[in-house]
């Protein structure tokens, strides 16, 4: 196996007396892709918002792509413009439209020309079967469009690796599998993902490794088959036989 | 039973019941209509009470025929859904008409009817209404203070100057869009700054050095407004995002400093700014009256801004910050292009409140000897000549003040209008 380029090692994290991280060890190789599950408050949004450094860890190290996660923010900058996050509510800007909202990083960020933003953007909205929707504003899409298009605009970055967070969680069901969709093209396109999700049908088709956490552990760690046919903690058990 | 369903209309009588009741309203409104306009008493033949009473009673009595449920009638309904929903509304509504229909000719003889406006003395108002002769006087004076009369034309000019570089933005070529805030945050108040210096003040270029202790009228508001409102507001967004800081001594500064300029009145910040701040300066440095008022009401209305502006930051759900970082963002690009883009739509409202707020706390110079609008009247009407039109004078002010603060809100409706998107 080649280097990894995400190491996390016993990584600890309190908010106040409450211990949500409780020495995780974790290595990702590139093109890897991981599904993050586990019930609600057992750490796993805490988990990988701590690999972007929107959260800050207290103990241990965290490196991405040879990088360590430390207090100096130009490394932090530089690693979040290497590492693309999409989250549970979108967050896209109301005040952009769909190509502004794109573009904005890449023009100011990573100072690209703005005609090459724009085609780079409007690349990665056709990848997402959105580019029609390119010049409305967030807030005449529906929660699948959104999604897709924050999907869009996290890969306009060119990033590295790519984070999901809970992103088929606040979708209406039948806009679920337009997301799952377009992230499973984006995984047999090789990114490296690490996906926080409920979706057992998304784990089974395309993640590498399922972790399993609970109480802000790693409970289980195995390759997916292996996972969802014997998982060996009790815990693991009782979680697959309520979600599936 | 139903004895008294002949009172109500119903389908068949339903014309009969709204032509009565329309026919009894407007003898009502008649009856106090001519009562007050002509001053004929067309119910005097009745006794006392009931006729004071009786165009209550009639009109009482027609709203109440014509008040029905649904009628078909678009206007009729309007009226029954707004004003005549029922017996305590009517007599609410009757009375508020009366009162307006009583008050319309004494203030209407006062202001036109009865009013002089010719004449260039005192002497020239005979009439028992106002006496706009005097407005007219001093007009002038009202308009640029004790600036003298031959070089108005250079106010004027500044005037014009400087609303016009404020549209210059509008025409800006789009590839220069981008500089639009800066332009306006940082270039155009220094160049409307020596705009107004050096055309009002003179002493350069050939023109009269008028001093500022000169300067006056509305046109010293529109100065003291415009220079505050400019410098208030970027003042407000740095403190708003001091105060947001993580940086724990950024944050207690710009807390510090809104506490304590929230927290004295601003007519003492003004006494302070003329009289205590000179004695803590060196001797030779001289700074001013008018710029010393015009930086005191600047630091106080911007810790007023501060607080709007964090208003609006707070009101931003924490996924923008969340998604702007996620980027690559940083803290200045997060918040030029993301937050504050965002938060200041937001705070339109609570600006704009502000603002005004602002506008009509200039008559307050008056107090370290500066004259603005306000000032010139109550030196106007202290004026042995002219003595005894303190009203007329104020209510002059009070119309140009509201032109003003609704054009101001008129404009900030149209900037909300404007940035609205859909969340």
């Amino acid at each position: 196996m080649s280097e990894p380029i995400i190491k996390i090692e016993n990584v600890n994290k309190w908010f106040g007396d409450f211990q949500v991280l409780k020495d995780i060890n974790l290595d990702v190789s590139a093109k890897q892709k991981i599904v993050v599950c586990g019930p609600s408050g057992s750490g796993k949004s805490t988990l990988i918002r701590c690999i972007n450094r929107l959260e800050e860890h207290q103990k241990g190290t965290i490196v991405v792509d040879g990088t360590e996660l430390s207090e100096n923010t130009k490394n932090i900058e530089q690693i979040r413009a290497e590492v693309g996050m999409v989250f549970q509510q979108f967050n896209l800007f109301p005040h952009l439209s769909i190509l502004d909202n794109c573009t904005l990083a890449p023009i100011w960020v990573k100072k690209m020309p703005k005609k090459e933003a724009q085609e780079l953007a409007m690349k990665q909205l056709e990848q997402v079967q959105i580019a029609d929707q390119a010049n409305k504003f967030p807030g005449q899409l529906s929660g699948g469009q959104q999604q897709r298009s924050a999907i869009a605009r996290a890969l306009c970055m060119q990033p590295k690796i790519m984070l999901f967070d809970e992103p088929t969680s606040a979708l209406d069901p039948e806009m679920i599998k337009e997301v799952l969709d377009a992230m499973v093209n984006l995984a047999k396109g090789g990114m490296t993902m690490i996906v926080v999700t409920h979706e057992m049908g998304f784990a089974k088709e395309v993640a590498d490794e399922v972790i399993f956490m609970d109480e802000g552990m790693i409970v289980e760690k195995a390759e997916t088959k292996e996972f969802f046919a014997n998982p060996k903690s009790d815990r693991t058990k009782l979680f697959l036989s309520q979600i599936l | 039973m139903n004895s008294l369903n002949f009172l109500k209309s119903n389908k068949q009588n339903f014309y009969y019941f709204l032509y009565l009741g329309l026919f009894l309203f407007s003898i009502s409104i008649l009856d106090v209509a001519i009562n007050a306009f002509l001053k004929i008493n067309i119910t005097s033949f009745l006794p006392g009470i009931l006729s004071i009473f009786l165009p209550l009673i009639l009109g009482f009595v027609g709203l109440n025929f014509i008040r029905t449920e649904y009628s078909g009638i678009k206007s009729l309904d309007i009226i029954n859904k707004n004003i005549n929903t029922n017996n305590f509304n009517a007599i609410l509504t009757l009375l508020i008409i009366f009162a307006i229909i009583k008050a319309t000719p004494p203030s209407l003889s006062w202001m036109i009817f009865d009013a002089n406006i010719s004449g260039d003395t005192k002497e020239a108002c005979t009439g028992t209404g106002a006496c706009w002769t005097y407005v007219k006087v001093w007009f002038r004076r009202f308009m640029y203070g004790m600036y003298p009369n031959d070089l108005h034309w250079r106010i004027n000019l500044a005037f014009i100057l400087v609303i016009a570089l404020g549209f210059f933005g509008f025409f800006l070529r789009d590839n220069l869009k981008k500089y639009l805030a800066l332009y306006y945050v940082i270039i155009y108040p220094i160049i409307a700054f020596l705009v107004i210096y050096y055309l009002i003040s003179g002493g350069a270029f050939g023109l009269v050095w008028v001093e500022t202790g000169a300067w006056g009228g509305l046109s010293l508001t529109f100065i003291v407004s415009f220079f505050c409102l400019i410098f208030c507001f970027p003042l407000g967004m740095v403190l708003a995002l001091g105060r947001r800081s993580s940086l724990p001594m950024i944050r207690y500064i710009s807390i510090g400093y809104i506490e304590f300029w929230r927290g004295v009145p601003l007519i003492t910040v003004l006494f302070m700014s003329s009289v205590m701040f000179p004695m803590f300066l060196p001797e030779d440095f001289f700074m001013d009256k008018l710029v010393r008022v015009i930086i005191a009401i600047t630091l106080f209305e911007g810790a007023y801004c501060a607080e709007v502006i964090r208003g609006g930051l707070q009101a931003l759900p924490r996924g923008q910050y969340d998604a702007a970082k996620s980027l690559g963002m940083g803290y200045w690009k997060m918040h030029i292009f993301v937050i504050l883009p965002q938060a200041l739509k937001l705070v339109i409202p609570g600006i704009c409140n502000t603002f005004l707020a602002l506008v009509k706390d200039t008559p307050l110079i008056f107090v370290v000897g500066l004259a603005e609008l306000a000032g010139m009247l109550a030196l106007a009407k202290t004026n042995p000549k002219w003595l005894g039109f303190a009203m007329e004078g104020y209510i002059f002010a009070a119309i140009i003040f509201w032109i003003i603060c609704y054009a101001m809100s008129k404009y900030s409706y149209n900037l909300e209008a404007k940035y609205k998107t859909e969340r």
